[in-house]
């Protein structure tokens, strides 16, 4: 990936990627990537990693549990398996146990009950500096009393490491991350960048295996995130580390990861590679967490060769992909991405079910228009359009008929 | 903008003043508001502490006592040899008598008795008694010039020569029993040229009766000295034809007389009163002593003394200071030392324990604060002693035999187990404060790069804590360095400290100059540990928090 593996000096200089499309949204930014990966898998022959069902799992997480307090469960039942050379990431929302879990797996805390596995052995009573983990903290938590090479010679030096394989390591460690003229530097005389790529640089300067990152580009701004972003995931790519990365932005998590494990409330929602998360969500969390999403609330009629008949709330029948409801007269909610909602009936198949709608409100965006309505009782109902010649720009007022296709169209637990 | 820019010379403001003035004027009013402020912490602290202080330090090299008491004294003995191995010329002890003679009546004999005493144990009883019999010496002439004329006998008829007219007549006029002042002695011209030792003897005398007694000087009989500066002027012949005022007739015959008088040996009577007076250790003293500033406190204070041959060593069992600075210097290294080791486990657990736990333990640290320092030291006292709390304690453990129990008290041990207690706090509170600071992510990081506890803790964590064992250890070692309580009243005689010694001379031996000078020791040695600290350290790298 040499194009993009060159940004990383663009970036110093806090140009602009000419790739990364500021105005793009984010969520199908990152489609857009998966999407080239598979391509690329497709055009080597080699699979892509997100799609092996390996048996032979390197971190595995086994009915794990962990409470502080003896009182919750902040991790509940825990079953996670990754094969060698995944980047998986943790994402859900602050207090949904994701941190625990990159925590149990560092060592810094103690599962309740349950069996963590590093390649197949037990890690529970290993501690944290026997794990030959590489580990990214939030704040870097690089040494301030160290100069950059000192903070990277660090881990060499405890594996008593000779001086001349330390340099080495140090400074090929630094031009991997394109900070080879920053050893002699502290880290306070670094920016957030700078000292993310640092931090990058010593998490992996002792080849470790596996590495966590926790939320190692919370602190920056947005652009250098992106860049980041990037790199972290070539060089991921390029050493083929297992990474567990965590985080709570969803753009993040489906832009670098190849697979996704979305937490709430103490268990994972759903695990899936990027696009099946966001274009087949499993239950409603997933669905609202992931990109933008129009819910409509109503009661399963009917379930039929995969089709499920939902009369919504104001007596309007809908056909929905059924997707976790079972039984008729179940409570449901209807998922539809803002993006496959259509008001052109020539852009619809002609099974597709229209509705009465009427326009709120209209923002331009550039790329797209995206534009309120109030459909089937909903105030916010949301419709994104692209921008094309045919386009119109609607307004405020008017009355029109949308659509969507049934498979876009997701019946899930109320 | 371009025409502000573009111009040359300084910046203007709008009004076409240089900006800077401008700024400084617009500043000025915040500045004199925030000078306003601490104006009255100033000029308290400069009221009462700073101005006091600088007194102070200034005793230790002040000697003016000397050269005020004995100013005949030492002018004419400085063109003595102290090394000839004669006592000094016969001018001096004329000198002599009359810088005692004025300082008895003065009452100041005894305190330059007191201040030569701590250069030569003696003089002060010296003093005391040539104070007591110099009166003796000059009653000779006295005598002889009563015996003569009665004119010599009578208070007014020495006014009346002495004065002038104007004062005489102003004298006379004076009701003593008024709230007007008496008018101040003023001496008649022509007897100040022609005995000029009389006329000088003869004003302090007045002086003194008019300013110090606050008598009437038309009551008062003058001194015996003025008689013997009478007799040392009448001796000269003096060119008496030209006066014609009060007392002409009779100071002729006088002068006529004084050959025939019987005269007095000064150093011959200095020598009756005391044989000490032919010593020539004594005139050494004084000589080394005359100039109005002196080393001599310092080099006392660093147990030397000044010779004819330049400072040298006291002997050896006289030697306390150098010791005593030492003992103090090392106790007080021992004290910050273990109030490092007691105190930074303590703020550790303080710093990583939940906030509310943390809390409530700090609250346990600060506990000492708001107990009475004497308090605590008493409470010691009781812990410590033979019979005390501990050592029952370890007698009944076992551990210690009930016939050889510790001595824990009035010894060094005592002093830092007391110490300790007290100064702990100074240092967990800048511990706590800088470790509060260090998240606990760097331990973290350097565990899951590797490090077992041991070398997270010693490569990462205790770098960082550095700080904050500077600013304690800072805090601690001045505090111990200049304690008195405690090692007063704890320390026996092994464990006082040098301020003890200091508080000693300043109530007890009432050598302030001595006190002054080992406190200027005591200052010079805590700015010179602050300035190499700061050398090494790094002042920078003093955290007191956040």
């Amino acid at each position: 990936m040499p194009s993009e593996r060159n940004l990383t000096n663009h970036e110093t200089r806090h140009s602009r990627p000419a790739q990364v499309n500021r105005l793009r949204p984010a969520a199908e930014f990152a489609l857009l990537l998966i999407k080239q990966r598979r391509k690329r898998a497709e055009a080597t022959g080699e699979p892509l990693l997100a799609d092996i069902k390996s048996d032979s799992a390197f971190v595995e997480f086994e009915r794990v549990q962990k409470s502080y307090d003896g009182e919750n469960l902040v991790v509940k039942d825990l079953n996670l398996s990754m094969p060698k050379g995944e980047f998986l990431t943790m994402l859900g929302p602050s207090g949904s146990g994701k941190t625990t879990c990159l925590m149990m797996l560092a060592g810094f805390e103690t599962a309740t009950h349950g069996d963590i596995r590093l390649a197949g052995k037990s890690i529970n009573n290993i501690p944290p500096h026997k794990r030959g983990i590489g580990m990214v903290f939030q704040n870097y938590a690089l040494f301030p009393h160290m100069t950059v090479a000192e903070n990277l010679s660090f881990p060499l030096e405890v594996r008593k490491m000779g001086k001349s394989d330390r340099e080495a390591k140090v400074k090929r460690a630094l031009d991997m991350v394109q900070m080879g003229s920053f050893a002699g530097r502290r880290p306070a005389q670094l920016s957030g960048g700078q000292q993310q790529r640092i931090a990058l640089a010593r998490a992996l300067v002792f080849e470790p295996e596996l590495v966590l990152m926790d939320e190692p580009l919370g602190a920056l701004d947005k652009q250098l995130r992106e860049t980041l972003q990037f790199e972290i995931t070539n060089l991921a790519h390029d050493l083929g580390i297992t990474v567990v990365y965590v985080t709570h932005d969803q753009t993040e998590a489906l832009t670098m990861s190849d697979r996704v494990a979305v937490f709430d409330d103490g268990r994972i929602q759903q695990l899936a590679p990027p696009d099946q998360l966001y274009e087949a969500p499993e239950n409603s969390f997933v669905a609202q967490f992931i990109g933008e999403n129009n819910t409509l609330e109503g009661v399963v009629k009917e379930i039929q060769n995969g089709h499920a008949l939902v009369q919504l709330d104001d007596g309007e029948l809908i056909t929905a992909k059924p997707v976790n409801v079972s039984a008729v007269g179940e409570r449901t909610r209807v998922s539809i991405r803002p993006e496959r909602v259509e008001y052109k009936p020539d852009r619809l198949s002609d099974q597709a079910h229209m509705l009465d709608a009427e326009v709120l409100e209209f923002i331009y965006m550039g790329d797209v228009f995206r534009t309120r309505l109030r459909v089937a009782g909903s105030d916010s109902f949301v419709m994104k359009c692209r921008n094309a010649p045919d386009q119109a720009r609607l307004k405020p007022g008017e009355k029109l008929k949308i659509g969507w296709l049934p498979e876009d169209c997701r019946a899930l637990d109320a | 903008m371009a025409d502000i820019t573009d111009q040359s010379g300084p910046m203007l403001a709008a009004d076409g003043r240089p900006l800077k003035s401008s700024l400084n004027r617009a500043l000025r009013r915040q500045k004199l508001r925030a000078l306003a402020l601490i104006a009255p912490l100033l000029i308290f602290i400069m009221v009462t502490f700073i101005a006091p202080i600088a007194d102070m330090l200034f005793r230790s090299v002040e000697n003016q006592i000397v050269s005020d008491t004995l100013p005949r004294t030492t002018e004419t003995l400085a063109d003595w040899d102290a090394d000839s191995g004669e006592i000094p010329p016969p001018e001096v002890f004329e000198a002599l008598y009359t810088d005692i003679f004025v300082a008895q009546e003065r009452k100041l004999h005894t305190r330059l008795g007191s201040r030569l005493n701590y250069e030569l144990s003696g003089v002060s009883s010296l003093f005391r008694k040539s104070g007591r019999r110099v009166d003796d010496i000059g009653e000779v002439y006295q005598d002889q010039f009563e015996d003569l004329d009665d004119f010599w006998k009578d208070s007014e008829t020495w006014n009346a020569l002495m004065g002038s007219d104007d004062w005489n007549a102003a004298q006379i006029q004076w009701d003593e029993g008024s709230d007007d002042p008496q008018p101040p002695f003023e001496p008649r011209e022509e007897i100040t040229g022609l005995l000029p030792q009389t006329a000088e003897i003869f004003q302090i005398f007045a002086d003194f009766v008019q300013r110090e007694d606050e008598d009437n000087l038309a009551d008062e009989d003058p001194w015996e000295l003025v008689y013997s500066a009478l007799y040392t002027d009448l001796i000269q012949t003096p060119d008496l034809s030209g006066y014609g005022g009060p007392g002409s007739a009779e100071l002729l015959v006088a002068m006529s007389a004084v050959p025939d008088f019987e005269t007095v040996d000064h150093a011959a009577a200095f020598e009756d009163i005391d044989e000490d007076w032919h010593s020539i250790e004594v005139w050494q003293t004084i000589q080394t002593y005359s100039p109005d500033f002196t080393s001599g406190y310092f080099l006392n204070a660093v147990d030397m003394k000044k010779s004819p041959d330049g400072p040298e060593m006291r002997p050896d069992d006289e030697q306390i200071y150098i010791k005593l600075f030492i003992r103090t210097l090392i106790m007080s290294l021992a004290i910050t030392g273990s109030c490092i080791l007691l105190g930074y486990p303590v703020a550790w657990i303080l710093a990583n324990l939940p906030a509310r736990t943390a809390n409530l333990l700090m609250i346990l640290v600060l506990l000492p604060f708001w107990t009475s320092l004497l308090v605590r030291t008493s409470a010691w006292k009781v812990m410590l002693q033979q019979q005390g709390v501990v050592n029952d304690t370890l007698v009944w453990l076992g551990l210690v035999a009930d016939d050889s129990r510790l001595a824990l008290i009035n010894n060094q041990t005592g002093t830092i187990i007391a110490m300790t207690h007290i100064l702990l706090p100074f240092m967990i509170l800048p511990l706590y404060s800088v470790m509060k600071t260090i998240p606990p992510s760097y331990l973290r990081a350097a565990k899951s790069l590797g490090a077992t506890n041991w070398t997270a803790f010693w490569r990462v964590y205790f770098p960082q804590s550095v700080p904050g064992i500077g600013a304690g250890s800072i805090l601690v070692f001045i505090l111990a360095i200049g304690y008195y309580i405690t090692p007063e009243l704890v320390g026996g005689t092994t464990g006082t400290f040098i301020s003890n010694r200091i508080a000693y001379h300043i109530s007890s031996s009432l050598n302030w100059g001595l006190a002054a000078a080992l406190g200027t020791i005591l200052l010079a040695l805590v700015l010179g540990l602050y300035w190499a600290y700061d050398r090494i350290v790094g002042i920078d790298n003093v955290k007191l928090g956040g």
